[in-house]
């Protein structure tokens, strides 16, 4: 397979980068930080169809319940900084599952008007509550070696932690999980009328989405080195809009979007800050107007309409069949019945005329 | 004497002033294919939604195998074996009919694990086989929405099936699909009451569809039972008629 070759062409320039670019090392690793942001927020946003402006809430959880597991536990660096991470994850995981079932009961844009105000009102009570630091922030411990260590040390930390989001996306996609996840974006009636428990899916796919944004922004306040709870922990200016972009700019709904996406949006936003310094902004949203002007559908979207979906091979073989033909084949094969007393009762019917 | 599958008793259902159902009561027998006839607006796409439990009913009761399901919401009345189909032809259009019937299969598995499943080769080749069926094996890549609206139809009704019911309700399964096709719908539907077991109970306007097809039917008009026999019966009946027609 040719795709193995690219897999591996990939995973060599992933794992070289920091050495070819030493100087670049906290960008690339924000780079897999936003490609983690557009992979999770696609999973509701573009699989499901729920256009989610509070997945950042989870960012946030997570960083801060890092920061507080770090402080108060009294472990040595790594240790502490394992088991923060962890139950960063597992906290966001939690507030997904008990917020989930209440606001996912909401449908469509009921949902994303209700999810507004999460990254807000999150960032309104860290910035008021004292065991986290208020609205002074917090401070997680500094690294214990040098500067560049660290930051290499992060840069492989977010790219193991973006493979795994990437293949266990890719995993759910395949099954019941990820039809389930269409049909609740194409039709959520009929997915309810065949008998799925849409309100679990849908909670199901939050946490998953809060899982590993939890457990990235446990490592993202470590890579900072300080959390302020509007600009850093629930940044829904910055962070939390940019997921919705890298993933609709990539394509939403499919797999490879969002990260190509999250590269594309990082590396242009990184040139219009050097390039073009206080228009950068600005920059930026003529970016994102085009974006949306010339590729509607995304990066992806627009390469699938130029080059289409080669077709199966067997597709050209037994179906060059017209419907018709199949049809009446299977029911010849079908019907083994043929003087059943009800159907010549119905074919003498058939002749007959009705006054209705 | 059959047994009888579904039994509505006396259900009311008003929207504000609207009595769209008052006192319906009708039961459809295990393996027997009833019709429910009526002219536009006479109530019978509501009753339809009260049996799926799509909205609550005002009064009566609703029950499946003997068991009450007047309370149970959508997808758990579905869960026992009760689909129906929708008079505007609902499908995923987004995803392929290959998809579309992957996720229409039943479970397997209960509980948190069904989430996270896939599908075996055994339940691959009965898609298959459900989709060459209904004629659809040829476009089984291509997207549902791109289908044709006949196709559209044979497309839900093949979801259903596979999601292998003991009780399909059908809203008006012919509508929109030009006369070749319906008759091989008409071919398929007795096929999948016979040989499948699958009980019917199925919305129709297209009289020669539903005197074709059905045992015993139904006839509703202004939210009440007007009427109910064979298919001679209803033909001969002077009240329908004038419920159709009107009186002059």
């Amino acid at each position: 397979m040719n795709n193995r070759y690219y897999y591996l062409l990939l995973l060599f320039v992933s794992l070289a980068a920091p050495f070819v670019l030493p100087d670049y090392r906290t960008q690339l690793a924000l780079l897999w930080v936003m490609v983690i942001f557009a992979l999770t927020w696609d999973v509701m946003g573009g699989q499901m169809g729920y256009n989610s402006f509070g997945n950042i809430l989870f960012f946030g959880v997570g960083m801060y319940a890092c920061a507080v597991i770090q402080r108060d536990s009294g472990l040595s660096y790594f240790p502490a900084l394992l088991l923060g991470i962890a139950a960063g994850g597992v906290i966001a995981l939690l507030l997904a599952l008990l917020i989930g079932n209440g606001l996912l009961g909401l449908r469509g844009h009921y949902f994303a008007i209700g999810t507004l105000g999460l990254g807000v009102a999150a960032g309104e009570i860290a910035g008021g509550w004292d065991y986290i630091g208020a609205g002074s922030g917090m401070t997680p411990p500094l690294f214990p070696t040098e500067l560049t260590v660290r930051d290499t040390f992060f840069y492989y930390l977010f790219f193991i932690w973006a493979l795994l989001t990437f293949f266990s996306l890719h995993w759910l996609y395949q099954g019941r999980f990820g039809l389930a996840l269409n049909a609740i974006r194409d039709n959520e009636d009929k997915a309810e009328a065949m008998g799925l428990h849409t309100t679990r899916y849908k909670v199901a796919a939050w946490s998953v989405a809060a899982l590993f944004l939890g457990v990235t922004g446990g490592a993202m306040g470590n890579l900072i080195g300080f959390i302020d709870p509007k600009e850093v922990a629930f940044a829904g200016s910055t962070y939390g809009v940019w997921m919705i972009l890298m993933a609709i700019a990539g394509g939403k709904g499919t797999l490879w979007g969002p990260v190509i996406g999250a590269v594309v949006f990082h590396i242009t936003q990184e040139i219009f800050w050097t390039l073009l310094l206080g228009w950068q902004r600005v920059a930026l949203g003529a970016l994102i107007i085009v974006i949306v002007l010339f590729f509607p559908q995304g990066i992806m979207g627009w390469v699938r309409q130029q080059f289409p979906r080669r077709i199966d091979s067997d597709q050209l073989t037994s179906d060059q069949l017209t419907s018709d033909q199949i049809t009446s084949e299977q029911i010849a094969s079908k019907q083994r019945i043929p003087d059943n007393p009800r159907q010549t009762h119905h074919q003498r019917k058939n002749k007959q005329s009705h006054p209705l | 004497m059959t047994e009888n599958l579904l039994e509505v008793t006396s259900v009311n259902k008003s929207f504000g002033g609207v009595e769209a159902n008052r006192d319906i009561s009708l039961s459809v027998a295990q393996g027997s294919i009833v019709g429910l006839i009526g002219p536009n607006g006479s109530g019978k796409t509501t009753l339809f939604n009260s049996i799926v439990g799509y909205h609550p009913v005002d009064h009566g009761s609703i029950r499946f195998q003997h068991k009450e399901i007047t309370r149970l919401l959508v997808p758990d009345i579905a869960r026992l074996g009760m689909l129906r189909t929708f008079q505007q032809t609902r499908i995923y259009n987004g995803m392929s009919c290959l998809n579309n019937m992957r996720i229409s299969m039943p479970c397997e598995t209960k509980g948190l694990k069904s989430l996270f499943m896939s599908l075996s080769t055994k339940q691959t080749e009965k898609i298959n086989e459900m989709l060459s069926f209904v004629g659809l094996y040829s476009k089984r890549h291509l997207l549902a929405g791109e289908l044709s609206f006949g196709q559209q139809k044979l497309l839900e009704f093949a979801m259903a099936l596979i999601a292998d019911p003991k009780l399909l309700l059908l809203d008006e399964p012919t509508a929109g699909i030009n006369p070749t096709l319906i008759n091989g719908l008409i071919e398929r539907l007795k096929i999948a009451n016979q040989q499948l077991g699958i009980t019917l109970l199925i919305i129709e306007h297209n009289m020669r569809v539903i005197m074709n097809l059905a045992e015993h039917i139904y006839c509703l008009a202004h939210g009440q039972i007007l009427a109910q026999g064979t298919p001679e019966q209803i033909q001969t009946n002077p009240i329908v008629l004038d419920a159709y027609l009107g009186t002059s």
